[in-house]
């Protein structure tokens, strides 16, 4: 993606909103990494992590099974988390 | 009046656990009951009717309750789903009959391979909320055409995005009417046409009247129903088994039983290392390409299926928006988790208990099934002892071996009650699972197609000055039309059906994403882009399905198509023969056609046709925006604030 266009003359977006955006992107783009480890790079070496097997499983057989999809679930709430964090941070939460 | 409505809705959310927690302890009363009835005699039939009777009829009290007269009730849910809760909606119109029954059965004949599915259809969440959902809460949308019209510059752009979402959503609820024909014409012994008619009628008492509203409640209702479908069987059968009641533990043993017994039936001849598919060996089924490209094409599509998206519109703050993705996430992969140990149990029986006995000896489970013509031995159906042993004498084998046997996919999660041998209660709840799975996703698909031509076309496009009265009425008018307009589709059991749920996810995904995420990520795409992007992307992705499957000798003659390799490398079909021969360029051809989907560019399956819309959707918005002027500081503000969760919605309905 390409970076946020900046030389705009007619809207400026206020220093802390850019801010906020920014710490947002690099989140983003943390997430995104976790993402694709998880739902890619791990499952490229199963033939490999095949060949550990624990309580029966093949690790990589459990990997896309199971722990692929856990972590995609802790990810979620943690980033949820994260976020909220952010948004607090720059005053741009909602109220409780 | 207003304040009265009010308040006795924020008693009913403050009450919810409460009412769900009745709700669920309500229906486990009624299974028990039905196992009484079951004990005192009362035959298998009436106890299948009365399960499917009485929950439908559950669903359809809690659709009329919720009823409105207000248009963001109808469209939104009135904003007011808590998290947790939506989440349980969601995932209910996220898990289709395909996940419920058909999901297990992939895994047992695609084993590792089929994970690509399990996976796919888990990771796009995270997808939706980092890159999408939350965004578009905080815009105020009550469809997703209403985003692109206001980004991207009116209603041309929303008749895009109608059209998107109508290709991608009929398609999918077609699927859903079908499955519930199947599962009500098998439990029920209904002819299947009828059988869909009855499923519409259901589907139908849970939306007309309230929308969104009672399509959330019931969902709720409809997800809890499913969840104990689905786990019952299984949490019984590795209690018997392995002593401990977490089947998605107990289930490596099975894994390790099966690779063992595979070993065994390849040393004593009962199968072959041709047709064996070893079931932890990645890449046996699908090539290692077309693998990672059905989970990235399903996760994408996640996160641009206008159903799914909608449903985030309904929480009462941003910061619920994200919270209920990840809560969405957790009760989807209850299920999902748990659907490899379903076929895992039943793989290690039918390599057990049926290929290498002796034919006396096959377990009486798989006869009632080989009636309905869904297992067949020794090539015909598995009906009975007597012809199974008339069958396999004729090919001249005394054992079962693993070519004689064939089992339809939609056994696994049906027959597992049987094999654990479980009393037809649980048979019966796993129907009443089933059908909780398709009605409650069709419900979603319907809203969605029905919301966008009432909402979008209807009063945005035609009549802006349409009265609430009116609105509703065209929303639920045009409801019946679509959900009928589907049934007919399905009751003419089009031959594509399950290949169709993953073209949903490829149109979707090349119609919608690219958009979506460029709309709220970058300041600088433009209306040119965006309706550059839409049209390309959709358009190639369209085109891309269209030829492979219905028109493949004009693929290969004029667009460069090639045959798609097997996962060994080699090309699934002999091009050059298949060219010379006298129907090699038929047109709408039948999916037994020799090159239907089986050509294409890259070695790219048309499943995955949204790999190739969308990067030219995302390469077109970004030349065609920065060939333009920029957006106006007006729309530059707008993309700023909806970027914040504080502050008002960025579009303000009057209701």
């Amino acid at each position: 993606m390409p970076p946020m266009s900046q030389q705009t003359t007619t809207h400026q977006t206020s220093a802390n909103d850019q801010a906020h955006w920014r710490k947002t992107t690099n989140l983003m783009w943390i997430h995104l990494g976790i993402w694709f480890f998880f739902g890619y790079v791990v499952h490229m070496f199963a033939p490999a992590l095949n060949k550990i097997v624990i309580a029966g499983f093949p690790l990589g057989f459990y990997m896309a099974a199971q722990g692929s999809l856990i972590a995609f679930v802790v990810q979620l709430f943690l980033f949820a988390k994260q976020q909220d964090k952010i948004d607090r941070e720059f005053g741009v939460a909602e109220d409780d | 009046m207003a304040t009265q409505t009010s308040r006795d809705g924020n008693d009913f959310i403050n009450n919810l656990g409460k009412i769900y927690g009745m709700y669920t302890g309500g229906f486990l009363a009624f299974v028990v009951l039905l196992a009484i009835l079951e004990q005192i005699g009362v035959p298998n039939r009436v106890l299948g009717y009365l399960f499917v009777f009485f929950t439908i009829a559950v669903y359809a009290i809690i659709g009329v309750l919720s009823r409105t007269a207000q248009v963001s009730e109808y469209y939104v849910a009135g904003r007011r789903v808590p998290a947790l809760y939506n989440g349980m909606a969601t995932g209910a119109d996220w898990m289709s009959a395909a996940s419920f029954v058909g999901m297990a059965g992939t895994l047992f004949l695609l084993g590792y391979d089929g994970l690509a599915w399990v996976l796919g259809w888990t990771g796009g969440y995270v997808l939706v909320s980092v890159l999408v959902g939350p965004y578009l809460r905080k815009f105020g949308a009550y469809t997703v055409p209403d985003f692109m019209s206001f980004r991207f510059g009116g209603n041309f752009a929303r008749f895009l995005a109608v059209i998107v979402l109508v290709a991608c959503s009929f398609t999918y609820v077609t699927a859903q009417i079908y499955g519930t024909g199947i599962i009500a014409s098998r439990f029920l012994g209904m002819n299947f046409e009828v059988a869909v008619f009855v499923g519409l009628a259901g589907i139908l008492l849970c939306s007309m009247l309230g929308g969104m509203r009672a399509v959330t409640w019931t969902q709720i209702a409809q997800y809890i129903v499913l969840i104990v479908a689905y786990l019952t069987p299984i949490v019984i059968l590795s209690t018997k088994k392995y002593g401990i009641p977490i089947p998605e533990l107990t289930y490596g043993q099975a894994i390790a039983d099966i690779t063992a017994r595979e070993a065994q039936m390849l040393k004593d001849g009962l199968a072959t290392a041709a047709n064996l598919k070893p079931h932890i060996q990645p890449w046996i089924n699908y090539t290692a390409l077309n693998f990672f490209a059905i989970i990235f094409c399903m996760m994408v599509g996640t996160a641009s299926l206008p159903h799914i998206l909608m449903r985030y519109f309904t929480t009462p703050s941003v910061r619920e928006a994200r919270q209920s993705v990840a809560w969405s996430l957790f009760f989807i992969f209850l299920l999902y988790f748990s659907a490899p140990a379903y076929a895992a149990f039943s793989k290690l029986e039918v390599y057990t208990n049926i290929i290498g006995r002796g034919i006396e000896d096959i377990r009486p489970w798989m006869f009632t099934w080989g009636e309905l013509g869904l297992i067949q031995v020794c090539g015909k159906n598995a009906a009975s002892l007597q012809a199974v042993m008339e069958a396999c004498k004729a090919v001249g084998t005394g054992v079962v071996r693993l070519q004689d046997f064939t089992i339809n996919t939609d056994v696994i999660v049906l027959s597992t009650p049987e094999i654990a041998g479980l009393p037809y209660v649980i048979s019966g709840l796993v129907a009443a699972g089933g059908l909780a799975a398709a009605l409650s996703t069709a419900d979603g698909l319907l809203l969605a197609i029905a919301n966008a031509l009432s909402h979008d076309i209807y009063y945005k496009m035609i009549d802006p000055n349409a009265p609430t009265v009116k609105r509703l009425t065209v929303a639920r008018v045009l409801l019946v039309v679509v959900a009928v307009a589907a049934a007919a589709t399905a009751a003419t059991k089009p031959a594509d059906i399950l290949a169709m749920v993953g073209w949903a996810f490829s149109l979707a995904m090349a119609g919608n994403f690219p958009a979506l995420v460029m709309g709220i990520w970058w300041k600088r795409a433009t209306t040119a882009g965006a309706i550059a992007g839409i049209i390309g992307g959709f358009g190639i992705a369209i085109f891309y399905l269209v030829v492979t499957r219905y028109f493949p000798g004009y693929g290969v003659a004029y667009f460069g198509m090639s045959s798609l390799p097997n996962p060994a490398g080699a090309p699934l079909v002999d091009i050059a023969k298949a060219m010379a021969a006298p129907n090699a360029m038929d047109t709408w051809v039948a999916a037994s056609h020799p090159m239907a989907s089986k050509v294409g560019w890259f070695g790219i399956n048309n499943i995955a046709a949204g790999l190739i819309g969308m990067p030219v959707g995302f390469a077109l918005i970004y030349v065609v925006s920065l060939m333009g002027k920029e957006p106006s500081k007006e729309m530059q503000a707008f993309v700023d604030e909806i970027r914040k969760p504080r502050g008002r919605t960025v579009l303000q309905e009057k209701d």
